[in-house]
């Protein structure tokens, strides 16, 4: 190209320079302010990161919407689940009633509660919108104790970044970052509908994260740990999601 | 000066029958990288629908809820019935990946687009039509041209007709926005932040639906475009969109 001339090039130069040095910091703000997801590496991280740190800039305290209990859907719809194993069958013909929920990572006092006693926690119920990352969805109404106040009771230390939480299921863990964790909404479910939580849904126990997609809403929880790095916890992306080739941060 | 990477395309001024400048740099990078999102969110995107190959209108919507219309094809999932006696293999997890990662590049490149040529008068030199254009008498005519198949002029390689500006218009202030609107609003942490963007769509299955109406027009815009490409002379059309520049009259080279 003949019009290519040196002052192009020495403008060029200086803007890919800047660009790039603009990229650096950029990124070293975002490692700062804890805005690159877990699986914030490989060919999608570049994607991830930019929704996981826009969303978190824009949605750190925003209360996930609430509807009227005119708009709860009914008959809500239980997505197929593995098959539960002997320990959930004995428990369950047990009434649940030696369901423990175990506590520990890095709090002052880890504690084991039964369901019981996560029953006994103040309650909040709310109406909101579950979605699948499939595309369909129901709205009903949840009730538990707010993550929030079991964190209060177990005492977070301030290195505290994630919580991870584990099912009954193997294969299922998933983890979040405190500002979803410390959400209002964000509950440790133990009802639903007016009724008791239902297997089929996450009976006894499900953790509800109404502002991401319904797969960071695992079933039959049985023990958190709280953190300040998922990078000790399987294959070091977060959670058994990003292992299976799905994302992190569902919050779109 | 302006006569740069960004160029105003003076075609008047240049001699004829020489090779002349027709689509400044920024409109070529960033028709092809949109061009090359467009197709990863295409295939992802559609994906992604056979998951659920089924539509909502309102807030809520599963199996269990009469759809507003599903489509006659198999699913990826054992639990929506379709009617077919296989499932599809799930391939929801690098779809979404690279439907959000290919949707972030499209939106930056679009907004580097609109700045450049707003700043540049792209818009106002290239894509709005002159008002003479606009009359119905006009109109008919560029419409009823097109329905003869008349071969197009030469002219019509050196500046857009009524009927491709205003369908570019269209796609870049209308359709782009609005698929965008509706992508984000289907997100629930988009939701409780700007929980209004998803109210006046009517809820967030309507958004789902109205994303998927807007992208079976974009796939149609996409056709047309590529058709009317091919009829007009692909290699001079796509060397003025790879290069910048065109030649009708020079010998192939």
């Amino acid at each position: 190209m003949s019009r290519l001339s040196r002052r192009k090039l020495i403008t060029a130069g200086l803007a890919a320079t800047a660009g790039a040095t603009g990229l650096a910091a950029a990124a070293k703000l975002a490692q700062r302010y804890g805005l690159i997801p877990p699986d914030g590496g490989g060919l999608y991280g570049p994607g991830e990161t930019l929704t996981y740190a826009a969303q978190r800039l824009l949605t750190r305290h925003s209360l996930a919407r609430e509807f009227n209990p005119n708009q709860v859907s009914r008959p809500p719809f239980a997505n197929a689940v593995d098959p539960l194993g002997d320990a959930f069958k004995r428990l369950q013909e047990g009434g649940f009633t030696d369901w423990r929920l175990t506590v520990d990572g890095m709090v002052l006092r880890p504690a084991s509660f039964s369901l019981g006693e996560l029953k006994s926690f103040p309650r909040r119920s709310q109406i909101t919108h579950l979605a699948c990352e499939e595309g369909w969805s129901y709205i009903a109404e949840w009730m538990g104790v707010p993550l929030s106040h079991v964190l209060d009771v177990v005492g977070t230390l301030p290195e505290a970044r994630y919580v991870v939480y584990r099912s009954i299921q193997p294969d299922w863990w998933e983890s979040i970052d405190m500002a979803d964790a410390l959400h209002p909404q964000t509950l440790i479910a133990h009802g639903m509908n007016g009724g008791e939580l239902p297997v089929a849904f996450g009976g006894p126990l499900r953790l509800r994260v109404p502002r991401q997609l319904g797969y960071k809403s695992v079933k039959y929880i049985t023990r958190l740990t709280i953190t300040d790095s998922l990078k000790r916890f399987g294959k070091g992306l977060g959670s058994a999601s990003p292992e299976g080739g799905y994302a992190w941060y569902a919050g779109i | 000066m302006a006569d740069s990477v960004w160029g105003p395309i003076s075609a008047a001024a240049a001699p004829a029958a020489t090779v002349r400048p027709r689509h400044s740099a920024v409109v070529r990078a960033t028709h092809w990288i949109t061009t090359l999102c467009f197709l990863a969110l295409l295939v992802s995107g559609v994906e992604i629908l056979i998951s659920h190959p089924r539509f909502y209108w309102g807030e809520a919507g599963s199996v269990l809820t009469p759809p507003l219309f599903r489509l006659p094809i198999p699913a990826s999932r054992a639990t929506v019935p379709t009617g077919y006696g296989y499932v599809l293999p799930d391939q929801n997890g690098w779809s979404r990946y690279l439907h959000f990662q290919s949707a972030w590049v499209a939106v930056l490149t679009g907004l580097l687009y609109v700045v450049f040529a707003l700043f540049q008068g792209h818009f106002r030199r290239n894509l709005l039509p002159a008002r003479a254009d606009l009359s119905w008498r006009a109109l008919s005519t560029v419409i009823a041209q097109h329905l003869r198949l008349r071969p197009a002029s030469e002219e019509d390689a050196w500046s857009y007709n009524v009927l491709q500006r205003l369908t570019y218009l269209l796609v870049i202030f209308v359709l782009f926005p609005l698929v965008i609107w509706t992508g984000l609003a289907m997100s629930p942490a988009i939701a409780s932040a700007f929980p209004a963007a998803v109210a006046v769509l009517g809820g967030q299955q309507s958004a789902r639906t109205i994303h998927f109406f807007v992208s079976v027009l974009l796939v149609l815009f996409l056709l047309v475009h590529v058709v009317m490409v091919c009829v007009t002379g692909f290699r001079d059309r796509m060397r003025a969109m790879i290069t910048g520049r065109l030649a009708p009259d020079m010998d192939r080279i």
